[in-house]
């Protein structure tokens, strides 16, 4: 293992000093990252460990917001009566992590900041997985797992168990930096890297994700994940949708997808379609078609827009109650 | 001569009986040292370079910065300029250093130059393969004639791509040096020809080789020889003066160290008005790794099939060579051909145990599966529930039923078995096997305890090591048989010369007394007797000791089983998700000496035929001809949640017993990925052509689409 600083900060301010500094990496539960340093994938001057960091996890619900500190385990999330009563489909998410011991280790921020699985990427070939000719190995090679919705040259997809619930919620990321406090939607912490080296998400160096924040008042969430296994597996497709609006009518739809894309995909025209509508097998049909307009599924993966289409359809039926 | 037989069915007290198996509180509590285990005293870490290209040759080697670095102790070039490389993952260089994590970034500075050469991994595709070579045709009959006369005929495409063997313990093994007598503590099926092998190739004579292996983490057929990995381990013990321990990394073990070979074919297949086959024209093809391979068995167990021909191409790839895993070349010429037969049976309008059962006398074993086709139905309840192919697209999930007959033969190989009686009524056993998990060292107890009249605790059974007499590799479904003949020969001896000692004492012939129930006595008056530590006390100052072998007289062991399997699935149409909802096993293996190990045999066949079915392949890059799956993560094993209820039926009793003891380790691997392809095509109405049923696969099916292999 190539040599590496360590440093355990106490406080975010600290913390966020020594991210500032050119190759600190910030460790959470550390369910992947050892891995990725121990396989030479990623190399780093300095992991800067948050676990002793003051303030960092925790979880509240007032007010019909729900706030999350980014160290929170997904075990302390999923055991939080409140929390899981406020937004149920969290349960589905975090289930969907089917290890007890990566639930007990990995924490919100991490799961949310999470490296792609891409095994083009896990074996050292880069993010975009560009041969030495400029090609795609990806799209060339074997691209079973990869994104239906590819943007430029990245075609790996974002790995989030929570990021399409929580960006269908419209919750926010509350980000600490020697700036200090800014706010922004989840899906607004995800990039798709244009060359290689860049990064998939949009944290500036000395930036820390330190929560979330949403309101989880008035609108009927969900959240279905097509998984081949059972066991520990990551889900083939996901999708997340929250509604608002009383009655039958939906006033308001997100819809969301995961391991879609390199970010998690809104499904914007999609959630549009069930704006003012009420939810009918049709209507629900009509925007689980409308979620995949513009797919452009690979040599290996076309099998993943059915995934999709089924999977928002699913999802719409769990948050309306009904049998789709 | 003297006879040896086993105990007839209502004088046996332990054979036949489900006692646990005596290393299970040993191996849950963690307590069993499994060869990764062993730390001994000075051990060094050594660590195995491999090449990333397919194929390539080398152009350069420099390890003098590796040689540099604090804490290594040895480097060792395995493979220098000018070598040429057929697959990523194989061997480059090696070393010895202080710590694993030293050894790493030792081989991270090493540098090698390569010329890249172009690679072929896709197999699959047989017309792109660059060196596809014609391995054998046959034609029995006239199957020109017979298919053109036939009823129905079927014609598919079908295939299965290369899984590995996973093996929880890599392969490896701690290799120690003192003077020119090498120990290893190697993870192997083969305890005592493993010596021999280390011995030719680091030229020291076989009788300074010691081989252990008290435990061991899985082989399923890929540890059987030193490997090159263990003879670099003991050079590099060697040089370096200290042990080493060498095991491969999950990458490297699923890479280069097994795999099954892939198995495609396009099959036609006739029946007559009555659901007779009549023809059967097979082209295959399929890959080893580099050295191709050779054909599956077909048509399978209906291998008496009038007017056959058969085709063969072996079709090599630029990927580690393949090896024998569990029941080889079955579990693909099982899928083939059940999966043919079905279709054949939905043809035919006929529900396909029916169709099977009208061809049972084109099997070698017409009787056997025909009892166990109504037992297997009744568990599945067949009768009530089995309905023709559902071709709606009604609803999301669909259930469905599908049946698959396997054989396999099982006979004992050459085993050795010392058995020792003590004056003072101990009793023990030393043999050259090992027990890879399966049992070994609870049923050869079982045998002894037996014969002898004692309870297990009471004896003791040492194996594992090749100081021990000679006993062959585990592999075939061998082992049982082998241990149990020698073991069983070598007790019935001893007790017999301890007999002769016990006899004057209760007035009696010795061939009037028996052993049981911790006594010696004479049959018939259990009054006239003594406990069994005064009878062997009568033996005198001196242990009586005395070798068994197999094969040897008396009718202890035969070969040649059937078994039926019946899935039950649920196939999700709207993802192509399959799950299985039960796996039924019905299963003959001649004389059963312990039924709960054997229903575990049974069982763990199943829930791999459920990871071969569903989940496990090989996932070859075409761009960088590296495997995309060397891992624990995107290789997909089945998980407990996944595999369904498991139930199994034993096929003992008269008919089965007397046919003394058969190996059960590969039959109920073979039929899981044909009865669950066949369960699948049930449910939704057509055809997924390949293993693994996954939900690509299963949508391209239902989309008409043949879909990628």
């Amino acid at each position: 293992m190539r040599p590496f600083g360590y440093a355990a900060p106490a406080t975010v301010d600290q913390a966020v000093g020594l991210l500032e500094a050119e190759g600190s990496e910030a460790l959470a539960g550390g369910t992947d990252l050892l891995s990725l340093l121990k396989d030479d994938v990623e190399r780093v001057e300095r992991l800067v460990a948050l676990g002793g960091v003051t303030g960092l996890s925790g979880i509240e619900l007032a007010g019909g917001m729900l706030r999350i500190g980014a160290m929170t385990t997904l075990q302390e999330l999923r055991d939080h009566d409140d929390a899981i009563a406020a937004l149920p489909a969290l349960s589905v998410a975090i289930d969907g992590v089917a290890s007890p011991q990566l639930r007990a280790m990995g924490t919100v921020g991490g799961d949310l900041l999470q490296r792609p699985r891409c095994w083009y990427y896990r074996r050292g070939f880069g993010l975009l997985a560009l041969a030495a000719d400029g090609r795609s190995m990806v799209t060339a090679g074997d691209n079973r797992y990869h994104a239906i919705f590819p943007e430029g040259e990245a075609r790996f997809v974002n790995p989030s168990s929570l990021a399409p619930l929580l960006v269908a919620v419209g919750a926010e990321a509350v980000v600490r930096g020697p700036a200090g406090e800014r706010r922004q939607p989840v899906e607004a912490l995800y990039r798709a890297p244009e060359v290689d080296g860049e990064r998939e998400n949009t944290l500036a160096p000395g930036e820390l994700l330190v929560g979330v924040e949403a309101n989880v008042e008035g609108s009927r969430s969900a959240v279905y994940e097509v998984r081949q296994r059972r066991a520990l597996d990551w889900p083939l497709m996901a999708a997340a949708v929250s509604l608002t609006g009383s009655g039958a009518r939906t006033e308001r739809a997100r819809i969301v997808l995961g391991h879609a894309a390199p970010v998690p995909h809104v499904a914007t025209a999609a959630g549009d379609l069930l704006a003012g509508q009420e939810l009918t097998p049709e209507t629900v049909a009509a925007a689980a078609d409308a979620a995949v307009e513009g797919a452009r599924p690979m040599s290996g993966n076309r099998y993943k827009v059915q995934l999709a289409r089924t999977a928002v359809r699913r999802a719409l039926g769990r948050a309306a109650g009904m049998e789709i | 001569m003297a006879d040896y037989s086993w105990p007839e069915a209502e004088r046996r007290a332990l054979i036949g009986s489900r006692p646990a198996r005596l290393d299970g509180p040993v191996k849950s509590t963690g307590f069993a040292k499994y060869p990764s285990d062993q730390n001994p005293q000075g051990l060094l870490a050594a660590k195995i370079l491999t090449c990333p290209h397919a194929h390539a040759r080398i152009v350069g080697i420099d390890t003098s910065a590796a040689e540099a670095m604090p804490g290594v102790r040895v480097v060792h070039v395995i493979q220098g300029e000018g070598a040429e490389i057929q697959w990523a993952g194989d061997e480059v260089a090696a070393v010895a250093a202080v710590t694993e994590e030293v050894a790493r970034d030792a081989l991270r500075a090493i540098r090698v130059d390569y010329e890249v050469l172009p690679h072929f991994v896709t197999e699959a595709d047989r017309d792109g393969a660059p060196d596809a070579r014609p391995a054998g045709e046959r034609t029995e009959g006239d199957p020109d004639a017979a298919f053109a006369t036939a009823h129905r005929t079927v014609e598919r495409t079908l295939g299965m791509p290369q899984m590995a063997h996973m093996c929880l313990e890599p392969h490896g093994q701690v290799c120690s040096w003192d003077g020119d007598e090498l120990e290893v503590h190697a993870s192997t099926q083969a305890v005592s020809t493993l010596g021999g092998q280390f011995a030719t190739e680091l030229g020291v004579p076989a009788s300074q080789v010691r081989i252990r292996t008290e435990y061991m983490g899985g082989g399923f057929g890929s540890k059987f020889s030193p490997d090159r990995w263990g003879i670099v381990g003991a050079e590099l013990a060697r040089k370096a003066g200290a042990p080493v321990k060498l095991f491969l990394e999950r990458d490297q073990e699923v890479t280069v160290a097994g795999s099954r070979p892939s198995a495609f074919a396009r099959i036609r297949a006739s029946a007559d008005e009555q659901g007779r086959l009549v023809a059967w024209d097979s082209d295959s093809w399929g890959s080893g790794g580099l050295p191709g391979t050779g054909q599956t068995p077909l048509p399978y167990v209906f291998s008496r099939l009038p007017n056959r021909r058969t085709r063969h191409t072996s079709v090599p790839t630029n990927l580690a060579g393949s090896r024998a895993w569990r029941a080889p070349n079955h579990p693909q010429a099982c899928f083939l051909t059940m999966a043919v037969l079905d279709d054949l049976a939905d043809e035919l309008g006929l529900d396909p145990i029916d169709f099977l059962e009208r061809n049972l006398d084109l099997t070698g074993r017409a009787d056997t599966y025909r009892e166990q086709f109504a037992i297997a139905a009744e568990m599945a309840s067949w009768k009530e529930r089995w309905q023709p192919r559902d071709r709606t697209r009604e609803g999301a999930v669909h259930r469905g039923l599908g049946v698959s007959v396997h054989t396999w033969g099982g006979r004992g190989h050459s085993s050795n078995c010392d058995v020792t009686v003590h004056p003072d009524g101990a009793v023990e056993a030393r043999i050259g096997s090992q027990d890879i998990g399966t049992g070994t060292r609870t049923i050869v107890a079982q045998v002894l305890a037996e014969t002898f009249g004692l309870e297990l605790h009471q004896v003791r059974v040492s194996l594992g090591d090749n100081v021990y007499p000679q006993s062959g590799p585990s592999g075939g479904s061998s082992t049982v048989g082998g241990v149990t003949a020698s073991t069983r020969r070598a007790a019935q001896d001893a007790l017999r010369e301890v007999l002769v000692h016990v006899a004057p004492r209760l007035e009696a012939e010795p061939e009037q007394l028996v052993a049981g129930g911790g006594r010696v006595f004479v049959e018939g008056d259990s009054s006239r007797g003594m406990s069994w530590r005064e009878a062997a006390a009568q033996i005198g100052g001196a242990p009586i000791s005395v070798q068994g072998r197999n094969p040897g007289p008396g009718r202890l062991i035969s070969s040649g089983v059937g078994g039926v399997q019946i899935a039950d699935v649920e196939v999700d149409i709207e993802t192509g998700v399959v799950q299985v909802e039960r796996m039924i096993a019905v299963q003959d293996c001649g004389l059963i000496i312990n039924r709960r190990l054997a229903e575990s045999q049974v069982y763990g066949g199943l829930i791999m035929g459920v990871g071969y079915a569903l989940y496990e392949e090989w996932i070859p890059d075409p761009v960088s001809g590296r495997l995309l799956n060397a891992d624990m993560e995107f290789y997909k094993l089945a998980g407990l949640v996944d595999v369904g209820s498991l139930e199994v039926h034993m096929m003992t009793g008269p008919g089965y017993d007397e046919r003394g003891v058969i190996g059960l380790g590969e039959p109920p691997v073979i039929s899981p990925g044909a009865a669950i392809s066949n369960a699948v095509a049930n449910a939704i109405g057509v055809r997924v052509p390949y293993l693994p049923l996954t939900p690509d696969r299963v949508l391209d099916a239902l989309a008409g689409r043949g879909g990628p292999a």
